[in-house]
């Protein structure tokens, strides 16, 4: 690609990063670029300015609060596989992002707002009833998982707004993920799955890579809190993910694949 | 625009476009073209070099983001003393066509500064992001396994 001399906006502190977005709602914004390099590279995005999130100590902190733990939106997948009290959900998904030299750059927020069907961590947002804080000079807002991505590539973020944090409840209930890709590092999902189910109470089946956005399955979670066997379960899940054929996969496998992957979660436990 | 940083200690300038890769700064501005292009999208890890300790896709870090950094290349490591990783890749056949050496010495390295006593399965997994189509692997793994004085498996 041709490279060219754009403004690069580097805020210091949080406050300044959004009042930079307020004033250049047409920068790109840049966290890790881990993603956004390889478009900038196939000229798919072509930035006429940049904000850089990167290193905004306020983005990087995990916390402990009254309704739960707060994710910084500039987190590394290092970073959260590293700190203690990382939910586990949240460090099996990082560690699944890439190898060693991407989790390093990732982040949370850039994997949620890049908004892939197939990113890694999105059906974790979904199983965890996460909700997201999205940031401008006009306050902050906080939208739930389930309805920040919006279609395909699209979410819920406006061009004056930044996510700054992910805000997880302390909920409880057995949890699982799971990713199928080529092999276990460097490979983007065939079908990614993260659960949690609480036997009798509540339980959420969300997958990603199996839809234009990462999805739950509704049917599937009703029948398994009234009581459904692993193989109806499965059923159920196969019958409600939208996938398509891709470079990837096949509909008709990550269908299957889905099934498995729950059937076989369900009778392990 | 001018961006300063360290390559291997030493203190440089550029003049680059803000989103000029990393990968093409240091092997055509700074002439280290020890560092390797292999997929050019983050797959393969043979541009894989350091910032401040951390090992990157060199083809996936703008050069804006470089500024005020330390970054390390192959040049750097080992530039005095042979660094035991690279020692460990010649005496156990660890290299063969040597695009992806480079990187593997550094995702090695740092494995070896981030976990105390790694295990066969922990050098695996701190080299994943390295493909290699020669070797098959295990005389990396075996290298990196020696370069800690363990045994080869």
């Amino acid at each position: 690609m041709s490279h060219v001399d754009v403004p690069v906006y580097r805020p210091r502190s949080l406050d300044e990063a959004v009042r930079l977005r307020a004033e250049h709602p047409e920068a790109t914004v840049f966290a890790g670029g881990t993603d956004l390099m390889v478009y900038l590279e196939a000229g798919i995005v072509r930035p006429v300015a940049i904000l850089d999130l990167w290193g905004l100590p306020e983005l990087r902190r995990l916390r402990s609060v009254t309704g739960g733990q707060l994710y910084g939106a500039g987190l590394t997948c290092t970073d959260v596989i590293h700190a203690p009290s990382t939910h586990p959900l949240v460090r099996d998904a990082a560690s699944t992002v890439g190898a060693a030299q991407i989790q390093n750059r990732a982040t949370l927020g850039g994997n949620i707002c890049n908004s892939s069907p197939a990113g890694d961590t999105l059906p974790v947002w979904l199983a965890l009833r996460a909700e997201f804080e999205l940031m401008s000079v006009h306050g902050t807002r906080r939208v739930p998982a389930a309805h920040f991505w919006r279609g395909y590539k699209q979410t819920e973020l406006r061009p004056y707004e930044l996510l700054v944090r992910i805000l997880v409840p302390p909920l409880a209930g057995h949890m699982h993920f799971r990713k199928v890709g080529t092999r276990m590092a460097q490979s983007i999902s065939k079908v990614v799955f993260a659960g949690r189910y609480v036997p009798g109470v509540d339980a959420a089946l969300a997958f990603g890579a199996v839809g234009p956005v990462p999805m739950r399955c509704p049917a599937a979670e009703r029948a398994l809190v009234a009581g459904a066997r692993p193989a109806e379960v499965a059923a159920l899940v196969e019958s409600e993910v939208t996938p398509i054929d891709d470079v990837r996969s096949t509909a008709a496998y990550r269908r299957k694949v889905a099934g498995n992957i729950v059937r076989r979660w369900l009778e392990s436990r | 625009m001018k961006v300063q940083f360290t390559c291997n200690g030493q203190p440089v300038e550029v003049e680059a476009a803000p989103t000029a890769r990393l990968l093409d700064v240091l092997r055509e501005d700074l002439r280290h073209t020890g560092t390797k292009e292999g997929c050019g999208e983050g797959e393969c890890g043979a541009c894989t070099v350091r910032i401040d300790g951390k090992t990157v896709m060199s083809c996936l870090v703008p050069i804006f983001q470089v500024h005020g950094t330390a970054v390390q290349t192959i040049e750097g490591l080992g530039a005095e003393v042979v660094h035991p990783v690279q020692a460990a890749m010649l005496a156990y056949g660890g290299a063969q066509c040597g695009i992806c050496t480079p990187g593997l010495c550094l995702s090695a390295a740092a494995c070896l500064e981030e976990v105390s006593h790694p295990s066969r399965e922990q050098i695996r997994l701190a080299l994943a992001g390295n493909l290699c189509r020669c070797t098959g692997y295990q005389k990396v793994v075996d290298a990196v396994a020696a370069a800690l004085g363990q045994e080869p498996g």
